[in-house]
């Protein structure tokens, strides 16, 4: 394979200021990440461990095997929103090994409000799920919640992916035998006790984890029994009496160590079809990615920069290298995965995007995973360009990216505006995973863009009512919309509301990838049937 | 030649020396018949004999000490000689005559000389009359207090009264001057009327600084006897002995050809063949002098601590015994006999010095003793177990050195060597002792380990980079997966939050919080109550040994876990660490029903059982007793309640956890009504 050969410098004034803006980012994201990872707060967290309970961050670390990476997932949802009441979306996400199997880990933080469901925590618990289903990921549900936030039960309860669609999953998952697991240990409360009695197998804490479709209050002031929670819904009752759980735990410690051993009898075996190669690290430091990423989204780039310190030994096949230049494909492989990488180093043209509908073409045929790298303003406007075709032309890359059955893995290390985020594997097309740096943005148009349409659009309206507009008005409403812009496509923003599965720290780009295909290879890569191409 | 002699070898012996037995038999070329009992079938012995016979169940009095079993299992394999080893039938004239009777050769001396030495009284007098000295006494009738000290002067003061009935101190006195005997022997009678009911005492010189020295003699049957020197065993506890050495430290030569003489003498006097052991009690509070060596008994066999003679002669005795019994002259005379250095045994056993020594059998979940800096005899394996049913001995090591402090130096460094995980060993005790000031200068007597017996069992204190070491091993971060897949090699990979996990661990008592954050690949911040420790896994050695890097200091360790406990062995020290967190998360699950039933709490035969089906016992009440490791444990009725099901009966071999009896559930639903 060939081996590319970056030019730009790893060192000097650039480098420094590219690394010093780099590290301002980071150094806001690792605050944001910080916050969330603090939970409740130290005097919940203290209530918490003074019930023998673990914390939730103990608790998926024991139920981890040792040494064993955490590939979570939100760790930034509800950032900034709520009033800052629901960090982490009181919920912990990710992608672990159980027992030498990669599970979804869906834990409650009870210091964070009782671990109830804000509307971002069920949107969150169904993310965590559908990465599940679509790599077939068996879950493991550590529950410790009070069931849904109710002053914001409009956003929780009724929609189809509100609260009642994490049960819609768990039977439809369970009968694609993709195992649910659920450790009771604390409240599962109303319609949190379907979380265990959906599950295929469950698991209690004795005189800890309860599960009753109406807690003591409900039930005294519906029937007026008096009942104890232990006695009416605690782990004796339920593992000797009811059913609904199968295995009664001493507390937590051992809990976690009954569901281990319910993953260790799943009887599963990971099946990597695909052919992988001995793993080698970058030629080149990774450590670089600060200082050669231009700090500004303005400041064009060669993309290869960035290819060469995410793939095994730098070496990248590049495919079409002298066509369409403004999209570079090839082949390379990320922690021995082989993979098709499709990267931006400028706007779409017609040609880039039938460079990239034919590269898809070639990694669906082959089996090949796909990993976009979107740093992309949108496609090319203009007379010219429309005449072209190039609306038509995005249809297939659009339509080639959207039915590929292949792994997708997205990272937008850049801008991801328009069109361009479509083509490119946004969100919206469903990606196995989705990561962001903590200098991208992402919105319809940039912030300059939409100043100026609206602007425009102002400006005819107050000259159609015979009035004028002030330059020092007219810059201030431009202003507006530009810090509209720029906080709503800030990264922050985004990952809160779940947009992505999380920022990262470019420089861990390429571990990121490789433990997201690896658990994206879980599933089996089914055959490819391609939508029409609009010629 | 022996081969030519002898064709198969049967040894009716266990362990390791029927493994050392062996040895050398396969060396001289013969056939080796092991035989087993049920708890050895899979032991070392067996598997390395060419052939193994089962004697019985795994009490010795049903295996091992079987003659007629021995004896079939002889003539079923052909064997034409049998060697009894040490121990078991070792000393027993009528297994050396039934040996005889059944046209088979046993290795060893004629029963006639083991029935001579066998009573150790009439040996005394067989001695005596044979003019080796004994202890000087009056053990005659008169009991007057004038005669008694008549006696006693003659005797030569200091002198030891003792009450004939005696035991246990009781009725003993010592006695330094005339002036005090009277006083004294009126104390000891009535101390031995109250006692014993019989106030008869006899008198003897009291042996002061007492050692205990041996002489290994060796008779042919053409009427050559010679000695091969002498061994010190005076570290002994219990008259256990612990560590012997060769030769004698203060020995001089003409002192050895003065006791090596009366040895010869002992064994001439009851014409014995093969090889023998004559013990001596010295009495040596004015250092080692001829005339302070009194005979005590002798020991008709090959004894435990032969190879610290084998290592200052050159000589295989097991070889001198099977030439001696094939009929061959002694290979050499007495004045051939060359000695050279200086050697200790040092014998490890399965035990606990912090408890009393009691025994601690168990599955040897690692061993790895000293190679090359000692000779190592062992009859276990790593994964083999430990037996309750039989002597606890783990492995013998023996040092050679030129002089006592370098045999001793070697001994030091195979000790450190010595890395066991499983049952609880006396290793830090022989470390202890090795490094006593006063063994170390050779000033040596029976009465050393008891007197600083707390010294010699204190535990020492894991260093901090100890715990941190079993921190990160009882996370089982030491063993990450193996594989190209990123899941295996990107171990405790995090985004944001570096991975973080406690670790409690118990020493002794004590117990350890830990907190480990990941600090890179195989590398993490070990918290503990005094502050941070950076450590790193870096790729270890051979044979399970982990090699972790505190800054600039690198460790070497070797941790096991077994039995929910975690034993690190580094730098010649062995720290046991309870792990509270397995045992909290072992995966059996939780079972409320266990109250309803009694388990065994340990492996062994059932002595007594009290409970009978469907009858109706109250909370406490003793039902069944089990014999394991010599000790009986009595167990009783978890509840009130009616007893389901009696699972054993009397004579039962049971497991650990294996159930006794089933209690009726007690919200049994009834009849109704």
């Amino acid at each position: 394979m060939s081996v590319l050969k970056p030019s730009i410098p790893t060192r000097g004034e650039t480098f420094d200021a590219n690394k010093a803006a780099h590290e301002k980012a980071l150094a806001e994201v690792r605050a944001a990440a910080d916050a969330a990872f603090d939970g409740g707060g130290k005097v919940a967290q203290e209530r918490h461990v003074g019930r023998n309970k673990l914390l939730p961050r103990e608790r998926v670390a024991r139920l981890l095997d040792p040494g064993s990476p955490f590939l979570e997932v939100g760790t930034f949802a509800a950032h900034g929103m709520y009033g800052g009441d629901c960090p982490c979306a009181g919920l912990i996400t990710g992608v672990g090994r159980v027992s030498g199997h990669e599970v979804m880990v869906v834990c409650n933080d009870a210091t964070v409000k009782g671990g109830t469901y804000y509307p971002m925590t069920a949107k969150k618990h169904l993310r965590a799920q559908e990465i599940a289903e679509q790599n077939r990921l068996p879950c493991v549900y550590l529950v410790d919640s009070g069931g849904a936030n109710l002053p914001n039960q409009d956003e929780v309860f009724a929609d189809r992916d509100h609260f009642g669609r994490v049960f819609f999953n768990q039977a439809n998952m369970s009968a694609k035998g993709i195992a649910q697991i659920a450790v009771v240990m604390g409240a599962c409360t109303a319609g949190g006790a379907y979380v265990p009695a959906m599950s295929d197998e469950a698991i209690i804490v004795k005189n800890q984890g309860t599960i009753y479709l109406a807690g003591p209050p409900l039930v005294k002031a519906a029937t007026g029994e008096i009942v104890t929670a232990e006695d009416l819904g605690g782990g004796d009752v339920h593992t000797r009496l009811s059913g609904v759980a199968d295995h009664l735990a001493r507390d937590d410690a051992h809990a976690l160590a009954l569901a281990r051993r319910a993953i260790a009898n799943l009887n599963r075996v990971k099946r990597v079809d695909i052919q992988m190669q001995p793993v080698e690290e970058p030629l080149y430091d990774p450590e670089e990615l600060l200082g050669i990423v231009p700090a500004g989204l303005k400041t064009p780039y060669d993309i290869r920069e960035v290819i060469a310190r995410i793939v095994d030994g730098s070496r990248f096949d590049e495919f079409k290298a002298r066509y369409a230049t403004t999209l570079v494909c090839g082949f390379a492989h990320i922690h021995g995965v082989p993979v098709g990488i499709i990267a931006n180093n400028g706007v779409l043209f017609s040609e880039s995007a039938l460079k990239g509908a034919h590269f898809v073409e070639l990694c669906s045929q082959r089996s090949i995973p796909l990993v976009f790298l979107q740093n992309i303003t949108g496609f090319m406007v203009g007379r010219q360009y429309e005449a072209g075709g190039i609306a038509k032309d995005g249809a297939k890359l659009v339509t080639a990216v959207a039915t590929s059955q292949v792994p997708k893995i997205t990272v937008i290390v850049g801008g991801s505006f328009g069109a361009g985020n479509y083509g490119m594997c946004g969100r919206a097309y469903s990606p196995r995973f989705l990561w962001t740096w903590p200098n991208s943005r992402i919105a319809v148009m940039g912030g300059e863009q939409a100043a100026g349409v609206l602007a425009s659009v102002k400006r005819a309206g107050i000259e159609r009512g015979g009035k004028t507009w002030s330059p020092n008005d007219e810059a201030a409403f431009k202003q507006g919309v530009v810090d509209q812009f720029e906080t709503q496509g800030h990264p922050l923003y985004a990952s809160a509301r779940l947009w992505d599965d999380g920022i990262i720290d470019p420089r861990k780009t390429r571990d990121v990838i490789g433990l997201s295909l690896s658990a994206s290879l879980n599933a089996p890569i089914p055959e490819t049937r391609f939508g029409v191409f609009r010629m | 030649m022996t081969s030519q002699m002898f064709k198969t070898l049967l040894i009716a012996n266990r362990g390791e020396i029927a493994c050392r037995v062996m040895r050398t038999s396969k060396r001289l070329g013969l056939n080796t018949v092991a035989v087993y009992s049920d708890a050895d079938r899979d032991a070392f012995h067996v598997a390395t004999a060419d052939a193994a016979y089962r004697l019985g169940p795994a009490p010795a009095a049903e295996s091992y000490l079987r003659i007629d079993r021995i004896i079939a299992a002889a003539k079923a394999s052909g064997a034409d000689a049998i060697h009894p080893g040490y121990g078991f039938l070792s000393e027993n004239a009528g297994f050396a005559e039934a040996v005889a009777a059944a046209g088979m050769t046993f290795i060893g001396p004629p029963a006639s000389a083991i029935r001579a030495m066998g009573l150790k009284d009439a040996a005394k007098t067989l001695m005596q009359k044979a003019g080796v000295p004994v202890v000087p006494g009056y053990h005659g009738d008169k009991q007057d207090a004038a005669a008694l000290a008549k006696e006693a002067a003659k005797i030569g003061y200091p002198v030891l009264i003792k009450a004939r009935a005696g035991g246990g101190g009781k009725g003993m006195r010592r006695v330094d001057r005339p002036e005090d005997f009277k006083t004294a022997l009126e104390g000891a009678q009535r101390e031995a009327q109250a006692s014993f009911g019989d106030a008869h005492v006899l008198i003897e010189r009291y042996v002061a600084k007492p050692r205990h020295i041996e002489v290994q003699v060796f008779a042919d049957t053409h009427g050559n006897v010679i000695h091969l020197g002498e061994r010190d065993c005076s570290l002994q506890r219990r008259h256990q002995k612990v560590i012997e050495e060769a030769p004698a430290p203060g020995m001089t030569p003409e002192l050895r050809a003065s006791v090596g003489d009366i040895a010869v003498r002992a064994a001439k006097a009851i014409s014995y063949v093969g090889a023998g052991t004559i013990e001596f009690i010295a009495d040596t509070s004015q250092g080692l002098r001829t005339d302070a060596i009194y005979f005590m008994e002798m020991n008709t066999r090959l004894q435990v601590e032969h190879p610290v003679t084998e290592a200052i002669t050159g000589l295989d005795l097991v070889e001198w015994q099977l030439r001696v019994a094939a009929g061959e002259p002694l290979p050499l005379t007495q004045a051939q006999v060359q000695l050279d250095g200086h050697a200790f045994e040092a014998r490890i056993y399965a035990e606990d010095p912090a408890r009393g020594f009691l025994p601690s059998p168990g599955t040897l979940a690692f061993l790895a003793l000293p190679d090359g800096i000692a000779r190592v005899d062992t009859g276990v394996r790593q994964g083999d177990t430990v037996s309750p049913f039989y002597d606890p001995l783990i492995a013998k090591v023996i040092v050679h050195g030129e002089t006592r402090a370098a045999a001793l130096g070697k001994m030091a460094s195979a000790l450190d060597g010595c890395r066991i995980a499983g049952p609880v060993t006396n290793v830090p005790f022989l470390q202890a002792l090795v490094n006593h000031a006063g063994f170390q200068q050779g000033d040596v007597d029976t009465g050393l380990i008891e007197r600083d017996l707390q010294m010699l069992t204190s535990q020492a204190v894991p260093p901090r980079e100890v715990v941190a070491i079993a921190a990160i091993a009882a996370l089982r971060l030491t063993h990450p997966p193996a594989g190209p897949d990123p899941w295996s090699t990107l171990t405790d990979w995090r985004h944001w939050d570096p991975a973080r996990r406690t670790a409690h661990l118990e020493f002794n008592g004590a117990r350890f919080d830990l907190s480990l954050t990941g600090a890179g690949k195989s590398a993490y911040e070990v918290a503990d109550a005094t502050g941070t420790l950076a450590a790193t896994l870096l790729d270890g050695n051979a044979g399970g040994e982990e090699r972790i890097a505190f800054g600039d200091r690198i460790i070497s360790a070797t941790p096991v876990e077994h039995d929910g406990k975690l034993t690190i062995h580094t730098g010649g020290r062995t720290y046991v660490f309870g792990l509270p967190d397995r045992t909290s998360s072992d995966d059996a699950e939780e079972d409320d029903a266990v109250s309803d039933r009694v388990m065994s709490p340990m492996p062994g035969l059932v002595k007594v059982v009290h409970a009978r089906r469907g009858a109706r016992v109250t909370r406490g009440q003793p039902l069944v007793v089990i014999e394991a490791m010599k000790m009986e444990y009595t167990m009783t009725a978890p509840r009130d309640g009616k007893i389901a099901d009696v699972a054993v009966s009397l004579g039962d071999n049971v497991q650990s956890g294996a159930l006794l009896l089933a209690l009726e559930p007690e919200h049994a639903p009834g009849p109704g009504g």
